[in-house]
């Protein structure tokens, strides 16, 4: 999706929850919660520190209120975020530069 | 000329045995959504012949057009399904495409590990050992295992980067290009990038192509 270009003089400030929270670079934290329903953070990474790789583009309905029927005309900002595998499996076996991507909507990251 | 007299049994040719619970469910659902007009009965015949449509041989076509249309590579690793798009493959889901290309410096492979999430519109539909546990728990957890239990061996500094789909995103792999196929033409290219490949299982191998 294009981004808007921005017109001078403009002074219109952005409701929380329209920019992305986080960017490419930052370092963030996978909740550790164990709702119960439809989940779409795998228990693995629960709780794990991720890179931000990517926002993803364009912000999308979160499955997770999908699944419900719930909400589903608001979307939200999801991250590509990166793992070492190191750093989610102790003992890993494989190399040291091994790693996972995977997406995360904003709702399931903490600040680190 | 098959003439053999019948006097054996034969299996039968379809699947003569009750209809289990979900099937049941589901011939229910579908011819009460019929019966309130909310759909029409070719409506899911149509749906399955496009999903019948879809096939390894159209991510072959974009991988093999990626590897010799260097601005048409870069768009797809931009927004694959924009790319795909341009080439007549449509996506009827609001899914979109990452592209993950394989370097000397990393291999790409892609997993599912909730359910089965696929890049459909341009793969068709998943292999049954990639919807199966064993292989979504341990792409994650031993990657260098499963991909040798493939055969494919992965020199230590190369990186293996697992991509887990949990959204909207689907993924597909660019394999890299088999040396000593410069002189191929795009059709022979799309021939050698099996299915396996873009998922990122195996390498193109050079004596597929050569086949074919």
């Amino acid at each position: 999706m294009a981004k808007p270009f921005p017109t001078p003089g403009l002074n219109v400030v952005k409701a929380l929850g329209e920019e992305p929270a986080f960017k490419a670079g930052d370092s963030v934290r996978i909740s550790v919660r164990y709702p119960v329903g439809h989940y779409r953070v795998p228990a693995y990474i629960r709780g794990k520190l991720a890179t931000v790789e990517a926002v993803m583009e364009p912000p999308a309905v979160n499955n997770e209120e999908e699944g419900f029927g719930r909400n589903a005309g608001s979307r939200g900002h999801y991250f590509r975020v990166a793992i070492p595998l190191t750093a989610l499996w102790p003992g890993y076996a494989g190399s040291l530069l091994d790693g996972l991507r995977i997406e995360v909507f904003e709702t399931w990251l903490e600040r680190v | 000329m098959d003439d053999h007299d019948h006097s054996h049994p034969h299996p039968a040719a379809a699947d003569e045995a009750p209809p289990e619970y979900y099937e049941v469910m589901e011939t229910a659902i579908r011819e009460l959504l019929i019966e309130k007009k909310l759909i029409a009965p070719g409506e899911i015949r149509r749906q399955i012949e496009v999903l019948d449509s879809r096939t390894p041989a159209l991510g072959a076509k974009v991988v093999a057009r990626a590897w010799v249309d260097p601005g048409f590579r870069a768009r797809l690793l931009t927004n694959g399904r924009a790319a795909c798009e341009e080439l007549g493959i449509s996506f009827y889901d609001d899914t979109q495409l990452i592209v993950l290309e394989n370097s000397d410096k990393v291999h790409n492979l892609i997993v599912c590990t909730l359910c089965s999430c696929y890049p459909r519109p341009v793969l068709g539909l998943p292999p049954d050992w990639y919807k199966a546990k064993p292989y979504r728990a341990r792409a994650v957890r031993e990657p260098r295992t499963v991909l040798s239990e493939f055969g494919t061996e992965i020199p230590e500094d190369v990186e293996i980067r697992v991509s887990d789909s949990t959204a909207i995103q689907r993924y597909m792999v660019l394999p890299q290009r088999p040396t000593g196929s410069e002189d191929f033409t795009e059709e022979q290219l799309a021939a050698m990038v099996t299915r396996d490949a873009m998922i990122g299982v195996v390498k193109v191998n050079f004596e597929h192509g050569i086949n074919s």
